[in-house]
């Protein structure tokens, strides 16, 4: 047994422990099949997978419907069967409410699988393994989104020295995770098992918070049963030691600096739902279709589901039962999470917790105060941040200094708020300005290359003109010379030996020009002449 | 008197050679600050300070031109220019408008190549009487192909908020009343 | 040796320039917004103002007193300063535009900067000599770079601060430097343990 380190700072939470108890006391549901599935395409970090359906189409379980437009993208499939009967900007599950490109699929009541080809996962080479957890659309489950197949890359290039599994889940309500480690422990570990032959880390270190200790029993079961040597570490519960820098801290003492990723300290996290969807992609060809959630807070029946990618909040709300004086639901924890904007918003593979909210359960935000630079934030930031200062430069907008204080090191996990006795909400301001620094980036950028193409335009217009100048200096020349020969044996014949050049050089253009009429208007189907046809129409000057 | 005058003299007439033989010695081509302002500014190439593009522009304003000339650079880019320069802060002198890309009615257009010739950053594709199109990833909503159009098919369209640049908006709570 | 740290200690802190002399106060005005350009200011200040006190002790000593045309010193001082600053200017930018970069824009500012001027006076003021005059030179162009790069810092801070409209920029830093103008004429009490 290794020892555990602490990371600085994080919270406990004042919410009671029934918060938690409460839907983890019923197994996961399966969720009915929803009368309408919006699945929207753009689901993790990275690439906007593009289309490979239409309007119209039939789909079955499990086709895909994104495919991962590159390297760092995942692709999106049909949770069920049915029709898609759009594919259009329906609203994402996002804090601003705007839409994303989605495809709506009716079910047809069937659940029809595409047809499944077994695999055998032995048999596979480690690049294969990367293709089906791409193809088959594995992300980070934890929240984060982001491509699994791409951060099992980094044993190429890194020699690995820990695999750590997150099943922590430090937020208050969420149980989703540990009901899923209760419950399927056996494919967790299966999938743990996948990612530690992609890596060869030396050791596994699975770390679950101290308070779930069913979780812990059912976990070391498994890895026991599928005889492997991982190690299931209890961790103690304080927030936020499910966020993967913090685990990484506990679990192993190192500190991932700044300007560095984890896996060039010779460690990579995953989370327990991403494990438990790999060994399912690559030990039965599924892709990932649903997710397991937590429907908790201010409701009549808080328990875990296993809900369909793409199910609308509205069609889930007969599973939960709101109380009556629910007023809103967030996605995610109490302390990252979002208001969703509104009821059509879909279930995504980010949702980890759909809790309702109500005025009592979430009371308003007390009016913020000004800061008096107590320094509790700094105490209670996992990051060693300095959160008051951080809020100091982004309320006055001056976003470099921001950036020079570490703004980006920020994990939004909301300890500063938390703690602050001015209840200033803190992780809004970094929000915004994290934000504001993309878009200056973006802009920056767009500059750059705008400037860029304008030298280049302009160098190639003068180069044009120097050629056009030596060209026509060229002829005058040759013309010069050509009249000097004329002059001196036929001079009367001169202007009909001029008449005669032109002609022929005006016969030599209309030859050529014949010869490079654009090749795309020669054998054109009919409807493509009709078409055109009609543009002409159009071009015809207006009377 | 006559020493002191000799004095200022001499020592006027040295100084001044000294001055004068590193003003050729020491001479350095081109002006550091060109750079800055060009840097600042939003490289649009869309010629409203009335200026053919955005490198003049920046020679201009290190001439002593106004800094207030550049709707697409918006107020902050007057501020930055302001701070860079230690000029006042002027309200720009034409009115800001949200960013815009051109797009071209393609049902319309009569492949003119009017409006390639126009674009500085070569932001149009398209070919002598064939169909021309705006790369609007590149376009910078400059309104310079908008004129040259003999058929009128190109409008600017505001660029809508979309998931992939939307902000977080400033927080505005209610501050706890005192008094 | 002693006598070198009271010179030092007098002109950085108990007679500071700016803050107790109130000398050079446009620099510290109008190059204090940020942190970068105080600290290139006062690098470029403590160059110019060390080479300003030499050549002036050396003009006055070697020309103007021996000539008894000591009634020029404030005119002959001026020109060579702003000599020096323009040479060592065009030097810069040639031989290094790193150093420019973050020198070059301050440098012309120099010229103007009473507190360059006030230096050699003082020296003559005081009788210092030639090392002296240097060591009192170096000292409060190091002074001048300290309060200039706390000014600068404590502005930056300001700029966050919910000022009243009334008082928003120049006005709460004249009021800023006045407080701090206040603080530094404590150090008058090390006098006591001379």
């Amino acid at each position: 047994m290794s020892p555990l380190f602490k990371f600085k700072g994080g919270v406990k939470p004042r919410t009671p422990t029934t918060h938690k108890t409460a839907s983890a006391q019923a197994p996961i549901g399966i969720a009915p099949l929803p009368s309408i599935l919006v699945v929207p395409l753009h689901q993790s970090i990275g690439g906007h997978p593009r289309p490979l359906v239409a309007a119209g189409e039939i789909v079955k379980k499990g086709q895909r419907i994104g495919a991962a437009d590159k390297w760092v993208s995942s692709a999106v499939h049909a949770p069920t069967s049915g029709t898609v009967l759009a594919v259009e900007e329906r609203l994402a599950a996002h804090p601003s409410g705007l839409p994303t490109l989605s495809v709506v699929i009716e079910p047809d009541g069937q659940d029809e699988w595409i047809e499944l080809e077994p695999i055998d996962p032995n048999a596979l080479t480690p690049e294969r393994v990367r293709e089906i957890l791409r193809d088959s659309g594995v992300v980070g489950l934890g929240g984060a989104v982001f491509p699994s197949h791409v951060k099992t890359e980094a044993a190429r290039s890194m020699l690995m020295k820990e695999l750590v599994i997150n099943g922590a889940e430090c937020e208050p309500f969420m149980t989703c995770d540990d009901l899923l480690m209760r419950e399927r422990a056996e494919g967790i570990a299966r999938g743990v098992a996948i990612f530690r032959d992609l890596l060869q880390p030396e050791r596994v270190l699975i770390g679950i918070e101290d308070n779930k200790p069913e979780a812990i029993n059912a976990m070391r079961v498994a890895v026991k049963a599928v005889g492997e040597v991982f190690s299931v570490v209890p961790v103690p519960t304080r927030y936020p030691a499910g966020g993967a820098k913090q685990l990484i801290r506990v679990l192993t003492g190192k500190e991932i600096p700044a300007d560095r990723r984890s896996p060039e300290m010779g460690v990579q996290c995953f989370n327990v739902g991403t494990a438990y969807t790999a060994w399912r992609a690559v030990a039965f060809g599924e892709p990932v279709l649903s997710r397991i959630v937590t429907l908790t807070g201010n409701v009549e029946q808080p328990r875990n589901w296993e809900i369909l990618l793409g199910t609308p909040l509205k069609e889930i709300l007969p599973l939960m039962r709101p109380k009556a004086d629910t007023n809103r639901y967030l996605m995610g924890g109490p302390m990252m999470g979002f208001e969703l904007p509104s009821l059509e918003a879909p279930i995504v593979k980010a949702s980890n917790c759909i809790i309702a909210s109500s005025p009592a359960l979430f009371p308003p935000p007390p009016p913020e105060m000004p800061c008096i630079r107590c320094t509790s934030c700094a105490q209670a930031c996992p990051h060693e941040l300095q959160p008051f200062e951080l809020y100091w430069f982004a309320r006055s907008r001056n976003f470099g200094k921001t950036q020079e204080y570490k703004l980006f090191d920020c994990i939004e996990c909301g300890c500063c708020s938390y703690v602050c006795p001015s209840h200033i909400p803190l992780v809004q301001y970094f929000r915004y300005a994290k934000s504001e620094i993309w878009s200056r980036e973006r802009d920056k950028k767009n500059a750059d290359t705008a400037k860029a193409r304008f030298e280049f335009r302009n160098a190639r217009e003068e180069r044009d003109k120097a050629e056009k100048a030596e060209r026509l200096a060229r002829a005058v020349a040759a013309k010069a010379a050509e009249q000097k020969a004329a002059s001196a044996d036929a001079p009367t014949d001169a202007e009909a030996a001029k008449k005669a050049a032109i002609a022929a050089a005006m016969e030599r253009a209309r030859a050529q020009q014949e010869n490079v009429q654009p090749r795309n208007t020669d054998d054109l189907t009919a409807a493509q002449r009709e078409e055109i046809a009609e543009i002409d129409k159009h071009r015809a000057p207006p009377q | 008197m006559l020493s002191a005058i000799l004095i200022m003299a001499l020592g006027a007439v040295v100084l001044g050679a000294a001055l004068g033989y590193a003003a050729i010695r020491f001479r350095v081509e081109g002006n550091p600050l060109v750079e800055k302002i060009d840097a600042i500014l939003p490289q649009t190439q869309c010629g409203q300070c009335g200026y053919p593009g955005c490198k003049p522009y920046a020679e201009a304003i290190a001439e002593g031109e106004e800094i207030n000339r550049c709707p697409p650079g918006g107020q902050e880019g007057v501020t930055k220019l302001a701070d860079l320069l230690g000029r006042e802060v002027k309200p720009l002198d034409i009115e800001e408008r949200p960013k815009q890309t051109a797009c071209i009615d393609e049902q319309r257009c009569i492949g003119c190549t009017l409006c390639i010739q126009a674009c500085p950053v070569d932001a149009i594709v398209g070919a002598a009487r064939q169909m021309h199109t705006v790369v609007s990833t590149l376009c910078t909503g400059c309104e310079l192909c908008v004129t040259p159009c003999p058929v009128e098919c190109i409008r600017m369209e505001t660029i809508h908020e979309k998931i992939d640049n939307w902000k977080w908006k400033y927080p505005v709570f209610e501050m706890k009343r005192v008094a | 040796m002693l006598h070198y740290l009271f010179i030092v200690i007098g002109a950085v802190l108990v007679n500071n320039i700016v803050l107790v002399r109130i000398l050079g106060l446009c620099p510290f005005m109008g190059v204090s917004k940020k942190l970068e350009t105080a600290f290139g200011m006062g690098a470029a200040t403590t160059f110019v103002l060390t080479l300003a006190t030499g050549a002036s002790y050396v003009i006055d000593h070697l020309l103007l007193t021996p000539l008894g045309l000591e009634y020029l010193r404030m005119i002959s001082f001026i020109i060579t300063i702003a000599a020096i600053v323009q040479l060592t200017e065009m030097i810069i930018q040639k031989s290094s535009p790193v150093l420019y970069q973050v020198l070059g824009i301050y440098l012309p500012l120099i010229t103007t900067n009473c507190a360059v001027l006030g230096v050699p006076l003082l020296n003559v003021s005081n009788g210092y000599n030639f090392f002296e005059s240097l060591v009192f030179g170096a000292s409060n162009a190091i002074g001048f770079s300290l309060v200039l790069v706390l000014f600068a810092g404590i502005r930056e801070r300001v700029e966050g601060a919910d000022v009243p409209t009334p008082f928003r920029g120049v006005s709460i830093a004249m009021i800023t430097a006045g407080l701090m103008s206040l603080a530094f004429m404590g150090f008058a009490g090390l006098d006591k343990y001379r």
